[in-house]
């Protein structure tokens, strides 16, 4: 009874500091262009409520998070349905083959809306998997990923405006160009330790944008690159719908071939240096593991992806200029393997799709879609900090030990 | 050599304004070690509050100077307060988690700020009037450096002063550097050590707001999303001096300030940032810590 | 499997949904633009102006008879996002469109619509390019584009001010930069004035003090600037503060009230060029006075051009006397339209001949019309 006393009154306080905190901002409305002020008082009633709702939940949810951690803590591992039906082989293979139908069967159902949105959505997919490599794999926080994205971007619309390159030819150069980027920036920044990291990712996507605005004999500064042709299929003459169609499963054997190499690299003994690495570089270095070149490979081979669907991207919108690569589009890749779950191949997916349909598809909210984005991503790290799905680990249990100690 | 000095005042101006911002972010990661992205985001907090007030003020007839004051010091009650609050829903609930989490979430609260403000305001810019006085004795070096610029030199130095009066020789700043060196052993030694974070958000928060409500007066115009270039650089400038040290921080804004403006107005503006973020990366690859900060060892 | 029946069924739905789409006899008016986001103020006031004059001519018995449907599509200014909204008016069929809003959007949308004979007008998109290249026979505009803007302000400061030595400066953007470019190439070719001084300057900067430094060592006598008010505010404040007394001279995207308020003294006596003043045009201030009484607060931004367009879309429709691509165009090429930014017809190019630009000049905190 007390508890419910004393919950009541916390939550009291923090509706009246949330009222105090929000009046300004919420209430008050100031145009000094011609000096009116709009009292908004009917918000402040929104707020005390709100804040006050919210308290409870907030309160209920870190409890329950406390509770599942003390079991995590005895010993007892729980798993969700969800996650013990996924590391089951067969289920998984039928799972994907499933999905894989679907996948193909999907333009000849949706029209041609439907398939560029997913196309939107399968970009951003291979994108999340990229990035994955550095800061789910290796634990490289890169905050400047879509400058790779958007080298791979430039360098195919410039060899097609200048030199006619076709796209196919263009998809493996995009891709190396991008990785060379990768190799260049990342070797002399690599010893830098995590935040600093950070910073000068960041710093490359200002410097990337502000030359390709200045540079305007390279890159025709901000105005862009226009009539970047389509994929071309044996010179065959296609309309928007054909060509559309035929992106999309260019994107789809994209999104089957990443999915492919990223797990076998996950699993084979570079992906191993990189999650030791993320766990304790350290321990890692000392076991005989050369840290410059895991990381830098890391590095390399995550840029590459982007710099290849760069390429893909740049062919399917068909005209590119500089505010499409902003540090905005790096924290949304960032957000997609944050939130699907560092590290798990099926979690960013997920999360791609999570992040880049719903908005699309709930264009009536978009007003209000960054301010959700934005609280998701908070809320997430508190309390699902492994994201949607989490990553699954091999595990080799000693079944013998737990009889033994019962037994002694 | 007018040119010269004009440039330099017109650094300085910038540098101080950053250096003001990035005392905030190396506070905060002395600390608990955690870029508070959100940072920005109560720089311009701080701002739009001081214009809400200052608009409510002159409304109801109030002038001058004491409007700047009275809005100046509700921004920075006002910003402190957001601090506070960002600090308990965001990061304290992650102490202890992986080192990403922390960045994530700030990243998120960036976000969901920004848009607050936008949806509970306006997404246009708005006109902040202008307080501060022309002084009749700045007048024959207007040219190169003016009132506005004086005002913002002066309240940075007085602010910094005060700082380090507080760090340095009270019983709250001793145990905020008793908790920056060593968190587990200040607990032991019975310093509050929540209570010192959260304060320090708390102070942080204080200089970006001052830092918000001497930009907006100076330039004159107030939105939503000025937090964020003002964010970048003045991380920027507290990762060039070496984030964690508070002198590191204020040199770091000077430098950036002055490159900036040096680079502007010998070189060419076109690449400003790009010269601003160039100089960042080549000091990191000759000092990995920054200009001033500390190389830590790491224990294993 | 309970599951995968109800798939079927919802698929089957669909497809009956969209070929009774089809199915439907009326004239569709795509409607493409920035409805939410920052931008949104830029393409909200376009798509009431289609409302209007759609609500208008439906009550009058629609075009050739058929009523006319309204598809509206939020863009929010973005290429990446503009090609999917024009698939979409594609696959739903739209017969003509109204839009894109930014230029970079329209540029990034127009191969589509072209690839599907549709014809497209834009009410503000002023890049010179979409016109001038010849790539887009299907793109029409109501607005002039930015080097006429860019010719006027450059003959305005030579001729009528005299000035000899101008600095031009820009904010790195699309608009800001093209217009720019042009001040630039128009001072050369003119061999009257000099250019001291050609930059861009970065948005969101705490102060300009440095490149305004350099406009007085380079002793310009006036700044010709590109870009939109928010700088512009900086730069003319930047200047009064550090006492240089070159002559400010910019483009329509100053010409905004913030301008005045954000700059406030420091903004008297600086040249923009905007849109003529249409208030004299009766069509104008019925339009206005439509908005008006629907809204009940004044249209903002490319309110008129909006208006025109669709009325100029619709009236091209009606004249060709059917949807067809080449009939369409060519009746908006050859036939005349009273619009609300004047009578108008379109060249060969797509631009509105007789549509046009003045000069403003700043007095006692307005703008007021020279020329």
């Amino acid at each position: 009874m007390t508890d419910m006393l004393k919950d009541f009154k916390q939550s009291i306080l923090i509706s009246i500091w949330f009222v105090f905190l929000t009046f300004p901002l919420m209430v008050v409305r100031v145009n000094t262009m011609n000096n009116v002020v709009e009292w908004r008082w009917m918000n402040l009633i929104w707020v005390a409520i709100g804040a006050f709702v919210l308290s409870y939940a907030w309160r209920y949810m870190l409890a329950r998070k406390h509770a599942k951690m003390k079991v995590a803590e005895e010993g007892v591992r729980q798993q969700s349905k969800v996650q013990l039906l996924l590391e089951d082989m067969s289920f998984r293979y039928k799972a994907m083959g499933v999905l894989l139908i679907i996948a193909l069967a999907f333009p000849q159902i949706f029209d041609t809306y439907q398939t560029t949105i997913m196309i939107s959505a399968l970009i951003y997919v291979v994108l999340g998997l990229g990035l994955n490599i550095g800061v789910g794999l290796a634990g490289l926080l890169d905050l400047g990923y879509v400058a790779f994205f958007g080298v791979g971007a430039y360098s195919y619309a410039l060899l097609n405006h200048h030199f006619d390159f076709g796209f196919w030819m263009t998809l493996p150069i995009g891709g190396l160009l991008g990785c060379l980027f990768g190799v260049l920036l990342g070797f002399p920044i690599l010893r830098l330790r995590g935040d600093y990291l950070a910073i000068v990712t960041l710093g490359f996507i200002m410097i990337f944008k502000t030359v390709m605005e200045n540079w305007s004999e390279l890159s025709f500064g901000p105005s862009g690159i226009a009539n970047i042709d389509r994929p071309g299929l044996f010179g065959i003459d296609m309309n928007l719908d054909a060509s559309t169609i035929y992106i999309y499963y260019i994107m789809v054997a994209m999104v089957v071939f990443t999915i492919l190499v990223t797990m076998r690299l996950r699993n084979s003994r570079i992906g191993r240096a990189w999650i030791a690495l993320r766990e304790d570089e350290i321990a890692c270095v000392a076991m005989g593991i050369d840290m410059a070149r895991t990381k830098l490979s890391a590095y390399a081979l995550g840029a590459f992806w982007a710099g290849m669907v760069g390429v893909l991207f740049a062919a399917k919108t068909t005209f590119i200029n500089p505010a499409s690569f902003t540090f905005m589009e790096s924290a949304i890749i960032l957000s997609i393997v944050v939130l699907g779950g560092m590290g798990s191949i099926l979690g960013v997916i997920l999360g791609a799709f999570i992040l880049i349909l719903l908005p699309e598809y709930m264009r009536a909210f978009s007003e209000y879609r960054m301010l959700a984005f934005g609280a998701a991503m908070v809320l997430m790290m508190i309390f699902r900090p492994q994201g949607i799905i989490s990553n699954i680990r091999q595990k080799y249990e000693y079944k013998g030990l737990k009889e033994e100690t019962e037994n002694g | 050599m007018d040119y010269f000095l004009e440039l330099f005042f017109g650094g300085l101006t910038r540098g101080s304004i950053y250096a003001l911002i990035a005392l905030g972010y190396t506070m905060v990661y002395g600390i608990i070690q955690l870029i508070n992205f959100a940072h920005g985001e109560i720089y311009m907090i701080g701002a739009f509050v001081a214009l809400i007030v200052a608009g409510v003020l002159t409304i109801y007839g109030f002038s001058g100077i004491s409007i700047l004051v009275i809005a100046g010091i509700i921004a920075v009650i006002y910003a402190s307060a957001y601090g506070y609050t960002l600090e308990k829903i965001a990061y304290r609930p992650l102490r202890g988690a992986p080192r990403l989490s922390p960045l994530i979430s700030a990243i998120g609260m960036s976000i969901f700020l920004q848009n607050y403000v936008l949806l509970a305001q306006t997404p246009d810019f708005l006109p902040f009037p202008r307080l501060i006085p022309d002084f009749a004795f700045m007048e024959p070096v207007a040219h190169i450096i003016g009132s506005p610029e004086l005002v913002i030199l002066v309240v940075t130095i007085a602010t910094m002063v005060g700082l380090t009066v507080l760090i340095k020789y009270t019983r709250i700043g001793k145990a905020m550097r008793a908790t920056q060196q060593d968190m587990s052993m200040a607990r032991l030694v019975g310093v509050n050590v929540d209570r010192i974070i959260s304060l320090t958000f708390v102070i942080g928060s204080a200089l970006a707001a001052i830092g918000g409500v001497l930009v907006a007066s100076y330039m004159g115009q107030v939105n939503f999303y000025i937090g964020f270039l003002a964010g970048v650089k003045a991380f920027t400038a507290a990762v060039l001096g070496g984030i964690g040290s508070i002198p590191g921080a204020v040199l770091g804004g000077l430098v950036l300030g002055w490159t900036e403006s040096f680079a502007a107005g010998y070189v060419s503006s076109d690449y400003e940032d790009v010269l601003a973020f160039g100089l960042l990366v080549l000091i990191l690859i000759l000092r990995p810590s920054g200009i001033l900060g500390k190389a830590r060892k790491q224990k294993v | 499997m309970k599951k995968i029946s109800a798939l079927f069924v919802a698929v089957a739905l669909s497809l009956v949904l969209t070929a009774s789409g089809f199915a439907a006899d009326t004239i569709k008016l795509g409607v493409a633009g920035p409805h939410s986001g920052d931008l949104a103020p830029y393409g909200i006031p376009a798509m009431k102006a289609a409302q209007l004059v759609v609500k208008k001519v439906n009550a009058s018995g629609g075009v050739l008879g058929k009523q006319v449907e309204l598809l509206i599509q939020d863009d929010q200014c973005k290429p990446e996002i503009a090609t999917n909204t024009a698939t979409k008016l594609v696959t739903e069929g739209a017969n003509v469109v109204l839009g894109h809003i930014c230029s970079g959007a329209t540029k990034a949308a127009l191969g589509i619509y072209k690839d599907a004979k549709i014809p497209v007008m834009s009410p503000s998109a002023t890049n010179p390019p979409l016109t001038q290249s010849g790539d887009y026979p299907n793109f029409f505009r109501t607005i002039a584009s930015d080097d006429m803007q860019a010719k006027m302000a450059v003959d305005f400061a030579i001729n009528d001010l005299g000035l000899k030595k101008i600095a031009v400066l820009h904010d790195k953007g699309d608009y800001g930069k093209g217009f720019a470019e042009f001040a630039k190439k128009f001072l050369e070719e003119s061999g009257k004035a000099e250019v001291v001084l050609f930059e861009g300057v970065t948005p969101g900067a705490i102060n300009y003090d440095s490149i305004v430094g350099k406009i007085r060592r380079e002793n310009a006598e006036a700044l010709i600037f590109g870009g939109y008010h928010p700088e512009a505010s900086k730069l003319v404040s930047s200047m009064k503060r550090k006492r240089v007394t070159a002559v400010f001279i910019s483009d329509d995207g100053v010409k905004d009230d913030s301008f005045l308020k954000v700059a406030g003294s420091a903004a008297e006596g600086a040249y923009v060029t905007g849109p003529r003043d249409l208030s004299s045009i009766p069509l104008n201030a019925a339009a206005t006075e439509e908005f008006k009484a629907e809204y009940g607060t004044d249209p903002g931004a490319f309110f008129q051009e909006g208006y025109s367009a669709a009325l100029a879309l619709l009236t091209a429709v009606e004249k060709a006397g059917s949807t067809d691509y080449d009939a369409v165009t060519k009746a908006l090429r050859s036939e005349y339209v009273e619009t609300p930014v004047g009578k108008i017809k379109f060249d060969g190019k797509g631009d509105a001949e007789g549509v046009g630009f003045s000069v403003y000049k700043v007095e006692n905190g307005a703008f007021t019309e020279l020329k």
